[in-house]
């Protein structure tokens, strides 16, 4: 029961603690190194090198009034912040992090992955919808147009990778990367993903949602205190998730690059497996410092004009070259 | 089709460069001044914390004309004129309100005898608000200010105690009348 098994519970109770703390690191961290990228130092003065920022950020949501306003729709305003960090945390279960440490192993984890990810727009959406707010319904909004065309060619970018390694289950395609990532035979199609999964996470430059620039805060506008902490919370843990699945199917998971193994494999493979993460995670973060957010007719349209059959034609091209090799 | 292909690659490229450009500064130095414990600098005719400065000899300079009450724009300066038996003016108190005062440095420019000045302290919280109006007293400094050799009374043509009219710095004596006949 106590080891290093998919399922056991010793793995449930490390992963969950990593994951909530690696989310509660990342909201210092992506302010640190957003201000790295700005020319500034970030927050640095809570505990050594600021690494206690989100504890006093913390104690502050939780210590502020937790406010329902009297013309929202009580139970509905009370339930949408909570989906969404439990809809990334069950994403979680699927992810691979190393030969035996993960949760589940199901034969279907990329498709639940997919799901939850559909479900967690119902956060976004229910929240702004329950505010009855012009702006949280704005918000809502935009986030149901963004989830609805981004979750399309999100699923068709990876069914690439599906058709190579003949496995809808995250730990069988990590295990067919053995002798080559997927980054090369699909590179379009983890070009496509990394922008799916920078939409689906709402995050930079796909934060219309909550684009604060346009309507003030989104559909969070009405929330305060922990309810919008759980919003917060749920992103970053959304990020992350998306920061694991990215090495997972496209860049080897927990396989070392040039042969770089080291110890067992346990080891090895948690190591590079992070390492992997927090690549695309400081990618993550480039990005919001970079780039600009689109309008919403030009999100859609490039959603649905490029990349859109963008994503159909490296599923047909994959299809056919798949196909030519296995009948000959 | 060509040229909106062409376009597409072009944004593209565009974002890749963006992205390269904001990567780089992670390796510049921030331009944060870390305040508490860097202080950042400030120069001799930065507009802080008001002081009253003395002339040469040791003496007030403020000769309570109330220029600067009626030049300050919100009206945080009080002062009462008197006089000492030599004959000199000065002020019986002299009250500024922190709290309302803005560091234009009006007072410092109406000022004839270069009394009042501005100085580059900008560190002014109290926590108490009472603490913020400062008397004569706090305001007060044993020095010269920015301007070390003037004095007022030595260049004035009030008589105050030894100093009679016309021996001032470069004054006549007075005229006598009686001697301009034709």
């Amino acid at each position: 029961m106590f080891s290093f098994q998919v399922g056991s519970l010793l793995n449930i109770a490390l992963i969950l603690g990593v994951v909530l703390t690696a989310a509660a690191l990342l909201i210092w961290m992506e302010r640190r190194v957003l201000g790295f990228f700005n020319d500034r130092l970030g927050p640095n003065r809570v505990g050594p090198f600021g690494i206690l920022q989100s504890v006093a950020d913390v104690i502050k949501l939780i210590t502020k009034e937790d406010w329902v306003p009297p013309f929202a729709d009580k139970l509905t305003f009370i339930v949408a912040p909570m989906i969404v960090p439990i809809v990334m945390l069950l994403s979680f279960a699927m992810v691979p992090f190393a030969p035996g440490v993960g949760i589940i192993d199901m034969n279907i984890g990329l498709l639940f992955i997919l799901a939850m990810a559909g479900l967690a727009s119902y956060s976004a959406m229910l929240g702004g919808l329950a505010s009855n707010n012009k702006f949280a319904l704005l918000g809502g909004l935009r986030a149901a147009g963004q989830m609805i065309s981004y979750e399309v060619f999100m699923g068709i970018s990876l069914l690439g990778v599906v058709i190579l390694s003949d496995s809808f289950s995250l730990r069988g395609i990590v295990e067919a990367q053995a002798d080559g990532w997927y980054v090369i035979p699909q590179f379009i199609g983890f070009m496509v993903f990394m922008v799916a999964a920078l939409a689906e996470s709402h995050r930079w430059p796909f934060d219309l949602p909550e684009g604060e620039a346009e309507i003030i805060s989104g559909f969070n506008t009405e929330y305060s205190g922990m309810k919008f902490g759980l919003f917060f919370v749920g992103e970053y843990i959304g990020m992350l998730l998306m920061a694991c699945l990215i090495p997972v199917l496209f860049f080897g998971g927990w396989h070392a690059p040039f042969g770089l193994e080291f110890g067992n494999e346990i080891i090895s493979g948690v190591f590079w497996m992070g390492a992997k993460t927090m690549v695309f995670i400081v990618f993550f973060i480039l990005v919001r410092a970079a780039l600009a957010r689109p309008r919403y007719d030009q999100l859609m349209s490039y959603g649905w004009l490029v990349m859109l059959p963008l994503s159909l034609l490296n599923l047909l091209i994959t299809g056919a070259i798949v196909l030519m090799q296995r009948s000959s | 089709m060509l040229k909106g292909l062409i376009h597409q690659l072009n944004i593209f490229w565009s974002q890749i460069v963006s992205l390269y450009l904001v990567f780089m500064h992670l390796f510049q130095k921030a331009d944060t001044v870390e305040y508490p414990e860097q202080k950042p600098q400030t120069f001799p005719r930065w507009r802080g914390r008001i002081i009253l400065t003395r002339d040469p000899d040791g003496e007030e300079r403020c000769v309570a004309c109330n220029l600067c009450a009626v030049a300050c724009p919100v009206d945080c300066i009080a002062l009462q004129k008197t006089e000492d038996e030599e004959g000199r003016w000065y002020p019986e108190f002299f009250r500024i309100n922190f709290s309302r005062c803005i560091m234009c440095g009006f007072c410092e420019e109406a000022c004839p005898t270069h009394a009042i000045q501005l100085t580059p302290d900008f560190e002014m919280a109290e926590y108490v608000r009472q603490d913020m109006v400062w008397e004569k007293e706090h305001m007060l400094i044993d020095g010269t200010g920015k301007y070390h050799d003037y004095n007022f009374y030595k260049v004035a043509g009030k008589a105050i105690g030894g100093k009679g009219k016309g021996e001032a710095l470069d004054e006549l004596p007075p005229t006598d009348r009686r001697s301009l006949m034709p």
